[in-house]
């Protein structure tokens, strides 16, 4: 039955010839493990279109929406986070692969008469492959991608002539990143690029198929062997242990996801992805009017040098062993990439915002201003829940639904005498006010964490305000700047060392002008682990 | 040119053809749970308060508006929506889809006729939602609900019968 079927298949396209004729290609006798890499290539580009296809599915190609919708394909959707890892990952496995086949395709020679073509098309493939990992790095629209990006856009400013052109191509007219840049990344990497790329792939297979899998000098007269099995064996073996570091990867390393791309952050350090840090470092030792060589200059030079190599090299072909000029250059390659790297990745301070802070949920407490928390907590000191159930409109009205519209003096007065028959207030002029500017202009943050900060930290927060440190740090956005923002204080310092800093300022940090505070362990407890629990 | 031996020609065909099926179904897999699995926070229902009970008339339908949330997608859309509720006795209340069954059209409570009444093409049904005459399919459909502290809520899953 199944013979009649392929018979008809067979009769009516010929696909089964095709197939047999595909399988039975003659290879040369010395072929082997080093001529796999292109197979494993084309499959890391089969496995980038299928999981971006399945990302476009759920993705909003807007800045209004990118990041959200990729944060709800992480986090909202079962599997999402392997599907965008599998993307994400790939493409850097890609990058790693397609690099790997052109050294091999260099060290052994095969460009050279008659594949001078076949080596073109690769080299124009090599750059879609980056231009897939320059437009593709925007589109998450976290600080990453935005601030990677500007850096981008401006390196492409400073080509001679054509900058200010390129720059109206990438949408980024007078250097600005914003919907038009989004949309032209997003075009050319989901509608321009992968056709390009099919074409290109076509053709350079053509091309293979044409003049045949490179052979070894002295491989000719040897007996020629068959492509299938024993190279689609070995074809497949490296595409799944390809596959396998992939899929290692994906479960072990986390995909990052930043906070929401923000052009007013000034803290946020930017950098390009791995694969591009050492060109960001070769920028480094050019500097003023000579920068243009590092950033345009020598990367067109190398370029044109990649392309130009089959004219180049234009002697016999002779076994990689004695091609000790190339593997000479590969070395230097290498070097010099891994040095610039490594220089790079060193010189790289740590990143004010963790890799995958977009994916943990922040508690509303934690990001609101102290004198906030406090108000929180004389609410809760003075029993005003008693009568303001949060929620539910009762006897007194629901402060979570609407902010208060009275004014300040009625405010005071009221915390002051709250009802006829409530007992007088405990709270001080200034908690007082703190109260009532709260109680008017609370935000939905702060509804939230009226009912949720737990009170050791609202009590840390009444303590931060009655010792009034805003008036020298800045706290969730609150605050002068005299001292140092207290944010993130726990990635920098341990707890022993505020705890013993607050008695003792400038024993800890000298020069400090902060007045020693003598608190009891109780409250010392309660203000260090408050500090300590607010994020970046 | 010799021929491999049988038990590595076996061997490589073997790796040819499940080496590829790993990864098919490593791809496929996730794909499909990607694809077919409903969101996480849409799993879970939302519920809204809509009406006061002590309000509600024993068998007078009221045409209740309220605001609740709908998650769409990464978004997340406050709109209003309608019921109509029906307090039957004291302890069972119902609260019906706004929507004919037959083709969608919002159908009203008919105080002569005594029943809901559908405009588009005069579906007619009882006050306990049974089709009484026309082309409607099956009867109206109905909110999840649940009482709370003399309040109704209505929730977001919606059941059929």
């Amino acid at each position: 039955m199944l013979r009649r079927i392929i018979d008809w298949l067979e009769d009516r396209t010929g696909i089964e010839s095709a197939i047999n004729h595909f399988l039975g290609e003659a290879i040369p006798h010395s072929a082997g493990w080093h001529q796999v890499l292109g197979s494993v290539a084309l499959f890391a580009f089969l496995t980038q279109a299928f999981t971006g296809v399945l990302l476009a599915f759920n993705y909003a190609p807007t800045p209004g929406d990118a990041y959200s919708s990729l944060r709800y394909i992480v986090t909202e959707l079962t599997a999402g986070r392997i599907i965008r890892g599998l993307h994400h990952w790939g493409a850097s496995l890609m990058i790693i692969v397609v690099v790997l086949h052109l050294t091999q395709v260099f060290l052994w020679g095969a460009y050279k008469k008659p594949r001078e073509a076949t080596w073109l098309v690769g080299m124009v493939l090599l750059l879609v492959t980056l231009a897939y990992g320059l437009t593709g790095y925007l589109l998450p629209w976290d600080n990453r991608a935005y601030w990677g990006t500007v850096v981008t856009t401006q390196i492409a400013s400073q080509a001679p002539g054509a900058g200010p052109y390129l720059l109206r191509l990438l949408g980024s007219d007078g250097g600005s990143i914003g919907v038009v840049t989004f949309a032209r990344f997003y075009a050319a990497h989901v509608l321009l690029l992968p056709p390009l790329t099919m074409l290109l792939i076509g053709i350079h297979l053509y091309l293979i198929r044409r003049h045949g899998v490179t052979p070894v000098p002295g491989d000719e007269s040897l007996p020629k062997k068959q492509f299938y099995p024993e190279q689609v064996f070995k074809d497949t073996v490296a595409t799944f242990v390809w596959f396998a570091v992939l899929a290692a990867m994906v479960v072990a390393v986390r995909v990052p996801l930043g906070r929401m791309a923000d052009p007013t952050d000034t803290s946020f350090i930017p950098r390009p992805e791995w694969y591009f840090l050492f060109l960001f470092q070769l920028l480094k030792l050019f500097e003023g009017p000579l920068e243009i060589v590092g950033s345009v200059v020598l990367p067109t030079i190398a370029i044109g040098a990649l392309f130009l190599i089959p004219f180049i090299d234009r002697g016999k072909a002779i076994r990689v062993r004695q091609r000790t000029g190339a593997i000479a250059l590969v070395a230097l390659g290498a070097i010099g990439w891994a040095g610039l790297t490594a220089r790079a990745v060193a010189t790289t301070p740590p990143s004010t915002e963790s890799a995958d802070a977009g994916l943990r949920q922040v508690e509303a407490w934690r990001e609101i201003p102290a004198a906030d928390m406090a108000a929180i907590g004389y609410f809760r000191k003075d029993n005003c829940g008693n009568c303001h159930v949060l929620g539910k409109a009762g006897e007194a009205p629901d402060l979570a639904k609407a902010p208060s519209n009275r004014p300040a003096d009625w405010l005071t007065q009221h915390f002051k005498q709250p009802a006829t028959n409530a007992p007088p207030t405990q709270l001080s002029g200034l908690q007082i006010k703190t109260l009532a500017t709260f109680v008017a202009k609370r935000d939905d943050k702060a509804v939230e964490a009226w009912s949720s900060a737990p009170q050791s930290d609202v009590e840390g927060a009444m303590l931060y305000q009655t010792n009034q440190c805003g008036m020298c740090h800045q706290l969730n956005g609150a605050g002068q700047q005299v001292g140092p923002p207290l944010n993130g204080l726990a990635d920098r310092r341990a707890r022993d060392w505020v705890e013993h800093h607050f008695a003792e300022p400038a024993k800890f940090s000298p020069g400090s002008t902060m007045p020693p505070y003598k608190f009891s362990s109780h409250d010392l407890d309660r203000i260090t682990s408050y500090l300590l629990d607010i994020p970046k | 040119m010799s021929e491999p031996k049988t038990d590595r020609r076996t061997f490589w065909m073997a790796a040819i053809f499940g080496l590829p099926g790993v990864i098919s179904a490593a791809l496929a897999i996730p794909a499909a749970l990607y694809l077919l699995v409903k969101p996480k926070s849409q799993q879970k229902g939302t519920w809204v308060e809509a009406a006061d009970l002590s309000q509600l008339q024993v068998r007078k339908p009221e045409e209740v508006v309220f605001r609740r949330t709908r998650i769409d997608g990464w978004r997340v859309l406050t709109e209003k929506a309608t019921a109509w509720v029906v307090k039957m006795d004291d302890q069972n209340i119902v609260a019906y889809h706004p929507q004919c069954t037959h083709l969608g059209c919002a159908y009203h409570w008919d105080q002569k006729e005594n029943n809901f009444i559908c405009p588009c093409h005069t579906s007619a049904f009882s006050i306990d939602g049974k089709v009484l005459t026309g082309p409607a399919p099956r009867p109206l459909d109905r909110y999840a609900i649940r009482t709370e502290n003399g309040k109704l809520l209505i929730g977001s899953e919606i059941q059929k019968s």
